[in-house]
């Protein structure tokens, strides 16, 4: 029987799980895309979802709700004004999750939480140039699609050394 | 205290543990690099997933792989 299990848990007591998910949307609003566990990410997720449900509607009673979770006025903001506006046409699924593998260290699994739309952060961009740098040969990411998807038996001579 | 009557041989044990088995984990070809990765999930070769790229890997890992 499963009763009783309808959501999980994380390990955690009420108060802190309450806590640590609303850290959790109100970082994914703010950067528009998060790494954190999958299981977290989930749970995240239905939260996340729920709060740009509101936000689509733009209403002060909507806004007092949300307001109840996401604390933080700024984050309030930019939800109604900037997120919500972008799912107006959906039907829910505002959030993905992409599985990423498992952490070194506890074997935990990890995914990525993001806006299905969304505009990349400052922080990200730099990751992304500082990837596209590396010391190796040069810009795997600049050739053309042609280039990019060889047959499958090429492989080997696509990566000398 | 309850304790064991009987020794406890080298074969029972060994028999007992013949189920303890490893299983492989499933791999499939990563459509964009043709690196073996686990299926749904984020390629962590060349960050690739579902056709686009998703997460930035840097080039220095991309080589060493």
């Amino acid at each position: 029987m499963r009763h009783g299990d309808k959501v999980p848990k994380l390990g955690r007591t009420a108060s802190h799980r309450r806590a640590m998910l609303r850290n959790l949307v109100q970082q994914l609003f703010v950067h528009e895309r998060i790494q954190t566990t999958l299981s977290k990410a989930r749970e995240a997720s239905r939260h996340a979802e729920r709060m740009i449900r509101f936000a689509r509607q733009d209403t002060v009673a909507a806004r007092r709700e949300v307001a109840t979770f996401v604390g933080d006025r700024a984050v309030l903001r930019k939800l109604f004004n900037d997120i919500g506006p972008r799912f107006v046409e959906r039907q829910g699924g505002c959030t993905r999750v992409l599985r990423l593998g498992v952490r070194e260290g506890d074997g935990a699994e990890l995914a990525l939480l993001e806006l299905v739309v969304r505009k990349e952060s400052e922080r990200e961009k730099q990751v992304r140039e500082k990837a596209a740098k590396g010391s190796g040969r040069g810009g795997k990411k600049s050739k053309s699609p042609a280039e990019e998807k060889p047959g499958r038996k090429s492989r080997g001579k696509q990566k000398p050394g | 205290m309850p304790v064991p009557k009987r020794r406890h041989s080298k074969e029972r044990g060994r028999k007992r543990r013949t189920h303890w088995k490893l299983t492989a984990p499933t791999v499939v070809e990563c459509p964009h690099c043709h690196d073996p990765k686990l299926p749904h999930r984020v390629c962590p070769h060349c960050g690739y997933y579902a056709g686009r790229e998703v997460i930035f890997v840097s080039k220095d890992k991309e080589k060493t792989r």
